[in-house]
């Protein structure tokens, strides 16, 4: 909830349309279920990034989770190996512009997203 | 824990859904509502969502469960107004929320279960006729 209330201030800070902030919020919200269910805990960073082009919201997500077997798989919509519906991933993608997932057997998964506005 | 309260009004049963959910909260809702509906013999359900930022895929799946639960329990759900910015961030995601009613609004959303409730009284009607 505190990750959702600090997503939600950067984000209308940074001056995305409602409906990118409702994206990005609702992506958050499902990236860091998927760390919880999986990993039980997980680290959350929150970036501005400024490419004088252009202004984006750069979130990481990384667990010391078991990892993810078949990445590929994983980012299948329906596939869960869990309690989920099996559309974080796939979903988050789409709900972001970029979409990059790290993850080792044992060690972890990382997930780093952005949008730019 | 926070609790949501659930009003009786009439053979509906009314919730409004006003804080950010917790993932208990929504799971204790699931459990009160089913029993709230046996024990009041209530036919519909309504669901005010309209204070809810984001609808993720769990209070997507949660909403859904609870609709096909009570169609077991002989009552219809209408979940209303879901917000713009949601209804599209949904759709991307790829929730379905198959076999939920929905209306724009509160009052829409009474006259749905009203309609929805009439009709099935009708087809009761109908095959006593015949």
């Amino acid at each position: 909830m505190l990750i959702k209330a600090s997503v939600k201030r950067i984000s209308a800070l940074l001056g995305f349309s409602l409906v990118n902030q409702t994206k990005i919020i609702t992506a958050a919200a499902e990236l860091s279920r998927n760390a919880l269910i999986y990993a039980d805990q997980g680290k959350f960073k929150i970036s501005v990034l400024d490419d004088t082009r252009r202004k984006g919201l750069q979130m990481i997500f990384s667990d010391s989770g078991p990892g993810i077997e078949n990445i590929e798989q994983a980012m299948k919509d329906g596939y869960t190996s869990g309690h989920g519906m099996g559309l974080g991933l796939g979903g988050s993608k789409r709900l972001m512009d970029e979409f990059d997932i790290k993850s080792a057997i044992g060690v972890g998964t990382t997930i780093s997203v952005t949008k730019w506005v | 824990m926070e609790r949501i309260p659930i009003l009786k009004v009439g053979q509906y049963l009314l919730i409004t859904i006003q804080v950010d959910l917790h993932d208990k909260m929504i799971l204790a809702l699931q459990d009160e509502l089913t029993n709230m509906i046996v024990k009041t013999g209530a036919r519909g359900i309504l669901i005010d969502i309209s204070a809810l930022e984001i609808v993720d895929s769990f209070i997507g799946r949660v909403l859904a469960q609870v609709a096909s639960c009570a169609k077991l329990l002989d009552a219809e759900t209408v979940v209303t107004g879901m917000r713009p910015a949601v209804a599209i961030t949904m759709v991307e995601l790829g929730i379905s929320m198959k076999g939920v009613h929905t209306a724009l609004n509160a009052e829409d959303g009474m006259e749905l279960l009203n309609d929805i409730l009439h009709r099935d009284e009708y087809a009761h009607d109908f095959s006593a006729i015949n």
